[in-house]
């Protein structure tokens, strides 16, 4: 395995933003996560949990509530306006404001050809779903106070609407309100005190099923207007209430201010009764902080809130048990990188939405510290969010994208550091997906929006654009979320999210080969410095090999899907995110994921499949012919935890960035409650 | 060897009644609970024994109320047996033999004639299995079952671990299995059935509770979490309507969910030991407790603890087996921190005192005062105890306290507290016993090397209360450490026990008279001989029993044997030495001064017997054989390594007990005492007009147990009494209460009738004067039917005897 010199980063102060709401659409398995920087992110459920998209957030863009009608996806604000995204290009298609005030929500019909939204000013507001675009049609009975939740009944002949002290049925078809379901304050709170029906449900039977500032789930019978029952979950709010609407809706989750999640079922209390109840069944307690979202699957229950992570917990009687399904999994990371490392100057560059960190990295000798690492500079981002950066391998150039733009910089090195920005970019350079240097930092290539990848040739002079590499004419949409230049600077690899890797010939300036399509998106792609393989890590952790001249797998890939990876990789729950080799042994490849980073060595035999992998320290401790015969080609290391990047300089010392969840935790507020024990 | 024939090792009382969850009847007024071979029978509200279904050869694993006729109880046994009681009249309807262990069973109402029984599996015995077994139908005593059908394998003996859902449609059964999600303890632990839904609530060695839905359809079940409890959760209950859930642990506080509003629940705490059992009763106004210090608590309506039944509690025992001289009561140490006074004759506990005097705290690891050490002066005015928490290695905390009897309150009261009286933990303590001087010594050995002597002291100041005790000589041999001591009858010598060497002192002057020794070997255990051989000290060390003549000095005789336990009667010469041999216990009984034993019993038990003692018997026992006349005047109790109180019964004596249990049990069918009966008519038109006024409640229990007298004018029947007026003035005069009765406001009117028999009811009344608990333990003794002259309380004796024979005779045909 080798013995490196490390160095361990911890000064990358990423700190991820609370989560806002969410939405699922259970047709396309996909998962929309609103951060409250604006933000918005799409989880593909049917691939391992992959992180597939990031829209950039903008400053003042605060989502309040997501909403998936058929493939598209909308959202609302607090500045009012309802917004459309195009996932394809990762930007907001277009705004229209609702004229009333912030939006606190917004629900379509189960038709998918209206949407309804609750304004500040206590308007439901109807908009139709067109093609392209969304009409206002027309408002709903006026009321006093905000509108607060929204849902449709199935029929999308009602509405339900959750306001301050009450609950609202509106007819869709009159706009009348008929009936008004009375929510009791608080017990013992002041009688002043308004509670709020943070979030309402209407299931098909017009039950209707409230959760409210007053730590209540109350269920009504919405056709008589009656109470049925109530629980009190909290002493504080229910924030957000999810019914499992494509199923059966026998089971509603509710979340509270303290992080915990309540799950409600509807079952008879006797096998030959016919008669359900909704009765009080789980709690799940994988929070810190605020559940201010949820969403329900067939199979699990996926929460998040203000401690930042996205916790998807599979409901033990929908999975296999004891299977990677039936895993918690706690996604506290984004799933691509966000270090950037020159490795020929020791520079690090950190990516945060609104501004990027350049650092030089220390040295010492044995354990004398030469040169503490310091901070070079900062690059401050304005209202739009940074959606890439790029640092060239010398640390000459740098390059970041917004949504709308992309700026590149000369980095120069003479005892100070002069930084210059280089004004003048081809046109061409307007808004891209990706970007990545040449390793001699002479070529800028940028994914851009119509699926094709720009050549910039950056020097001293001047910037100048010098090709568009596209591997078709016609119809292609699917955006390329990966780019990466082989050393040698003949080859150039693309993937994007249709999961195609694509090989470019940069002398030839065309499209070389593709990659068979694997059915699993790549999360990330590398091209082998000396032997010019393509290795792909996929998001269901499979690892290939390609030759990029012979165009087919390695033999070393064959053998490893002949003998099928061992169960220990398999069952990891965070994406490979960045892969390096080492210049000084050919045969070894570093990988990392938050938990672990791996060394695999292709010239050692594959492991058994369950095989237990054993700790260095344990094996030092075997005789030799015992150590022989355990080696093998993994060789897995979690002394570092937490990893945002695992590098190897070309001084073969190895950079290793930390983020400590628990400095994460640290800087969260102080929560509702924390449970202490005997209280 | 001497013969022994008819002399029998039995268990005497004190056994568990914590052991299987008791069983409250329909009409809430009795309470039945699995104790050692029998069933007993209490009532729920006076805490008495009404009496014992006796039968089973083996431990009885369960007690149910059979669903056709709740007047009839099943028990199961380790016998093999399954029998059917009347328990009202405690008589054996049925047995049915099995010829398996039995190691738990259920019934259900479902299921008529079917008794499901845990039993073990043939191939594997550590394996167990459950059982349905068909009751054949015939009208004989004594039935063999063999219709047997398995239901379940590979089942959890305990009987928490299988429950029957809504009478019966599902079983419930859990394992040990390790159900891992959270990961932690999530070990099952104990299993309930809702009555009416289909819900079974689970509990978890992590002190989680499950409520599990739904779960008749393969995959879809559903369960909700209810937390409080820190550990493990021991048992469970739903009550007969299904609408609260019970749950208690080691936090000994009995919780109370509302079904469907689980948020909501009540607390019962400080009951005592840790939960192990909890039972409601049929129409649920009475919950029901066992805890782990042997006791069971009845509780009414969920609020209120309106009965404590309580056992001998045999945990830890750190003190030795002691006999109370006043009371006669076997005390040692029972609840943490307490010592407990325990009526062997009546196998009921007297009371217990608090020696430690501080809240318990119940929860495991944490190091706490506990009762180590405790001695009575032959008077038993006295009482030393002594009190030790090891905080850290290093640390010891040590409390000699000691006690004087009061004899206002009947009872002890501290009277000296000697925090750190030696250095390192005491190793024996013993009151000298003078027979002339006043003066009350006390000595203590400890392993710090030094023995010391305490004595009573006059007080130094004029306000202090009274004379408190002083360290009055300090001495060491060598720096050995001292490891037993003894004073001689007289009160005249000391010997203390240094390792090998056996020093003898004069307490009047402290001088050392003379060492003896004998090695190899410590000596562990010592013993001056009495009455008639009190010339003789008695030692043993690890090989060998040793004898010393103290007039010459010298070593009388030694035999190579293995003596854990040497213990001297008082009131005779006799010595008991058990000894241990290849895994079981022999006992010895001899006189120093003679070279055969007075009887030999090989083993007694297995295991080794560390705890004996003699009690002194309340009647001799005109016994002629040869071998049983050391049983004549006191009796031997020991403690076996299983920590089972046994005792040695003559077969004549255990005659006399079968005749008499056959009386009582005819006659004495009734729930309770006569005195209740007797006010019980007038108590419900009470508590018509004012509602259950509880202090009243209280008060009303409180009342003296009946006399003598009134049990023979209630329990003889009406043709065979004397006139009434002949009865009614010794009737009256039993009522009486005395004056020192504080809260009795009936005596302050018949104060002046008190006066004329105060003389003669002197020792009743102090009985009836003590604390509550022991109250009612001071019932009725056959010794105090003070109103009755012998002559009259022999003719009512016989003229009973006379009726029972008759209504014997009756009953068996």
């Amino acid at each position: 395995m080798g013995e490196f010199k490390v160095h361990r980063v911890r000064f990358f102060d990423y700190m991820p933003s609370a989560i806002r709401t969410m939405a699922f659409n259970s047709q396309t398995e996909r998962l929309a996560v609103a951060r409250a920087d604006g933000a918005v992110e799409i989880f593909n459920f049917n691939d391992n949990f992959f992180q597939e998209k990031v829209i950039p957030g903008q400053d003042g863009r605060a989502t309040e509530a997501l909403c998936w009608v058929g493939h598209r996806l909308f959202s609302a604000g607090l500045n009012g306006e309802i917004t459309e995204y195009d996932l394809e290009n990762l930007r907001p298609q277009y705004t229209v404001d609702a004229y009333g005030g912030p939006i606190w929500t917004i629900s379509s019909n189960s038709q998918g050809t209206q949407l309804a939204v609750g304004c500040e000013d206590g308007t439901v507001k109807i908009f139709a779903i067109l093609e392209e675009r969304i009409q206002f049609q027309r408002n709903l009975n006026r009321h006093k106070g905000r509108i607060i939740s929204l849902c449709w009944h199935p029929s999308s002949a009602q509405i339900a609407a959750g306001m301050t002290d009450m609950i609202k049925i509106f007819d869709a078809e009159t706009g009348h309100a008929t009936r008004r379901l009375l929510v009791d304050r608080a017990m013992g709170a002041s009688k002043n005190k308004e509670v709020v029906v943070w979030s309402v449900g209407y299931l098909s039977d017009h039950t209707i099923i409230s959760g409210d500032s007053a730590g209540k789930v109350q269920i009504w019978n919405g056709l008589t207007g009656t109470l049925v029952r109530t629980y009190l979950v909290t002493k504080w709010d229910v924030l957000s209430l999810v019914i499992n609407a494509s199923q059966d809706e026998s089971s509603v989750i509710a979340g509270t201010s303290e992080g915990t999640v309540i799950q409600f079922q509807f079952i008879s209390s006797t096998v030959d009764q016919h008669d359900k109840e909704w009765v009080r069944t789980r709690t799940f307690r994988n929070h810190s902080h605020d559940v201010s979202a949820l969403a329900h699957t067939d199979t699990a229950v996926v929460s998040g809130g203000m401690d930042t992570q996205l916790v998807v917990r599979p409901l033990l009687d929908k999975v296999e048990k004891n299977t990677q399904e039936s895993a918690l999994r706690k996604i506290a990371f984004p799933h691509r990188s966000l270090v950037g490392c020159a490795k020929k100057a020791g520079l690090l560059l950190f990516q945060f939405p609104d501004r990027l960190e350049l650092w030089k990295l220390g040295e010492s000798e044995g354990h004398v510290c030469l040169m503490y690492p310091y901070f070079v500079c900062r690059f401050l981002q304005g209202e739009d969010h940074i959606c890439c950066s790029a640092l060239s391998a010398c640390g000459g150039w740098l390059a970041y994208s917004t949504v709308s733009s992309v700026r590149l910089y000369r980095i120069q090195y003479n005892n100070t550091i002069s930084i210059n920005k280089v004004s003048k970019l081809p046109k061409e350079l307007r808004s891209v997906h990706q970007l990545c240097f040449s390793s001699d930092s002479s070529k800028l290539f940028a994914s851009s929006c119509q699926s094709s990848v720009i050549v910039v040739a950056v020097s001293q002079q001047e910037c100048r654009y010098l090709h568009t590499l596209k591997h078709k004419t016609g119809e292609w949409k699917a955006r390329m979320h990966l780019l990466c230049a082989s050393d040698d600077g003949k080859w150039l690899a693309t993937a994007n999210t249709d999961c195609e890797i694509h090989i470019y010939n940069l002398h030839k300036m065309k499209l070389h080969c593709m990659v068979p399509v694997y059915n699993s998106c790549p999360t990330t792609i590398a091209i082998h410095p000396v032997t010019n393989n393509l290795i792909s890590v996929h998001a269901d952790q499979q690892i290939f090999e390609f030759s990029l001249v012979q165009k087919e797998y390695t033999q070393w890939s064959r053998r490893l899907q002949a003998q099928g990876l061992l169960s220990l990789w398999l069952e990891r729950d965070t994406p490979i995110t960045h892969i390096t080799f080492n210049p000084k042994n050919p045969d070894h490849i570093i990988l990392h994921d938050t938990y672990m980073f791996c060394i695999i060595d292709q010239s050692l035999p594959f492991p058994e499949l369950n095989a237990v992998l054993w700790n260095q320290m344990t094996l030092k401790s075997l005789p030799v012919s015992q150590r022989i015969g355990q080696s093998h080609a993994f060789k897995i290391c979690k002394s570092f935890q937490h990893l945002m990047c695992v590098s190897l300089l070309e001084d073969l010392s190895l950079v290793v960035v930390e983020r400590p969840l628990l400095d994460i935790m640290s800087q969260l507020p102080a929560p509702v409650r924390q449970k202490k024990f005997a209280t | 060897m001497v013969e022994h024939g008819d002399i029998r090792v039995v268990h005497c009382g004190g056994s568990k009644i914590n052991f299987r969850d008791p069983v409250i009847t329909h009409d809430s007024r009795f309470l039945l609970c699995a104790s050692g071979e029998a069933v007993k029978v209490f009532s729920t509200s006076t805490e008495e024994c009404i009496h014992e279904l006796r039968g089973h050869t083996g431990l009885v694993t369960g007690v149910l109320l059979r669903p056709s006729n709740h007047l009839q109880v099943y028990s199961s046994s380790l016998d093999g047996t399954l029998r059917l009681w009347d328990f009202t009249d405690g008589i054996l309807i049925k047995t049915c033999v099995i010829g398996y262990p039995i190691y738990s069973f259920y019934a259900s109402d479902k299921h008529e004639n079917v008794i499901f029984i845990v039993a073990s599996m043939p191939s594997d015995k550590r394996r167990f299995q459950l059982v349905a077994v068909h009751l054949p139908q015939s009208g004989d005593q004594m039935v063999e079952a063999q219709e047997l059908s398995a239901v379940l394998s590979g089942v959890n003996p305990n009987p928490a671990a299988i429950a029957f859902g809504r009478g019966g449609e599902f079983i419930a059964s859990v394992n040990d299995l390790q159900w891992s999600l959270e990961g932690g303890w999530n070990t099952f632990t104990c299993v309930a059935c809702h009555p009416k839904d289909d819900c079974i609530a689970t509990g978890h060695e992590d002190g989680k509770i499950r409520l599990w839905r739904n779960f008749n359809h393969k995959k879809e079940y559903t369960y909700s979490t209810l937390h409080w409890h820190h550990s493990t959760v021991s048992s469970l209950c739903f009550t007969p309507e299904g609408t609260n859930l019970l749950s208690g642990g080691v936090e000994s506080v009995l919780v109370q969910w509302r079904y469907n509003q689980e948020s909501e629940r009540d607390f019962l705490p400080r009951l005592g030991g840790a939960i192990t059992h909890i039972t409601v009763s049929p129409d649920g106004s009475l919950f029901c407790t066992s805890h782990s210090d042997n006791k069971i608590t009845i509780i009414q309506s969920c609020v209120k603890v309106s009965a404590v039944i309580q056992g001998l509690v045999k945990g830890d025992i750190r003190t030795d087996l002691m006999m109370d001289p006043r009371s006669k009561a076997l005390v040692l140490n029972g609840k943490p921190g307490h010592l407990q006074f325990y009526s062997l004759q009546r196998d009921k506990l007297l009371y217990n005192l608090d020696i430690v005097q501080q809240e318990y705290i119940h929860e495991s690891g944490l190091q706490q005062f506990e009762v180590v050490k405790a001695a009575f002066d032959a008077s038993g005015s006295w009482l030393a105890t002594v009190e030790e928490r090891h905080q850290k290695a290093a640390e010891l905390e040590l409390n000699l306290k000691l006690w004087a009897f009061d004899e206002q309150t009947q009872s002890f009261v501290l009277n000296t507290t000697i925090s750190a009286p030696h250095d390192a933990q005491i190793t024996a303590m013993c009151f000298c016993q003078p027979t002339d001087s006043q003066t009350t010594l006390l000595v203590s050995t400890s392993k710090d090397g030094h023995f010391k002597a305490w004595q009573l002291a006059a007080p130094a100041h004029t306000e202090d209360e009274g004379p408190s005790w002083l360290c009055d000589f300090v001495s060491a041999y060598h720096g050995l450490v001292p490891e037993c001591c003894s004073f001689s009858a007289d009160g005249s010598l000391l010997a203390v026990v240094f390792q090998e060497v056996v020093t003898v002192w004069s307490p009047s002057t402290w001088e050392l008279l003379t060492t003896l020794s004998q090695p190899p070997g410590a000596v562990s255990d010592l013993c001056f001989g009495r009455l008639s051989c009190s010339k003789y000290l008695l030692g043993t060390t690890a090989s060998n029993l040793l004898c010393w003549n103290l007039l010459t000095c010298s070593l009388e005789w030694t035999t190579s044997m293995d003596v854990r336990r040497l213990v001297a009667d008082p009131l005779s010469e006799n010595m008991a030495a058990f000894c241990y041999q290849s895994g079981s216990t022999d006992l010895f009984v001899f006189k120093p001064s003679e070279p055969r034993p007075l009887f030999s019993h090989k083993a007694v038990c297995s295991g080794k017997v560390t705890q004996a003692v003699f009690a002194p018997r309340e009647e001799m026992l005109e016994s002629c054989e040869e071998s049983s006349q050391w049983l004549n005047r006191s009796q031997l109790y020991f403690l076996t390594q299983q920590m089972d109180l046994m005792t040695f019964t003559t077969k004549a004596e255990e005659d006399r007990l079968l005749a008499s249990s056959k009386q009582v049990s005819s006659s004495h069918w009734f729930s309770m005492t006569p005195f209740y009966l007797l006010l019980g008519k007038h108590r419900q038109q009470q508590q018509e007009h004012q509602d259950s006024d509880s202090s009243l409640w209280a008060e009303r229990t409180a009342l003296p147990q009946t006399s003598a007298s009134m049990k023979e004018l209630l329990q003889t029947p009406a043709h065979v009494l004397p006139s009434t007026s002949y009865l009614c003035s010794m009737f009256v005069q039993s009522l009486l209460i005395s004056v020192s009765d504080a809260r009795s406001e009936k005596a302050h009117a018949e104060e002046e009738m008190e006066s004329e028999k105060e003389e003669e009811d002197s020792e009743e009344e102090m009985e009836s004067s003590r604390s509550k608990p022991e109250l009612a333990a001071a019932a009725a003794t056959e010794s105090d039917t003070p109103a009755l002259t012998k002559a009259q309380a022999r003719e009512l004796r016989r003229v009973r005897k006379l009726d029972h024979s008759w209504l014997a005779g009756l009953l068996d045909s």
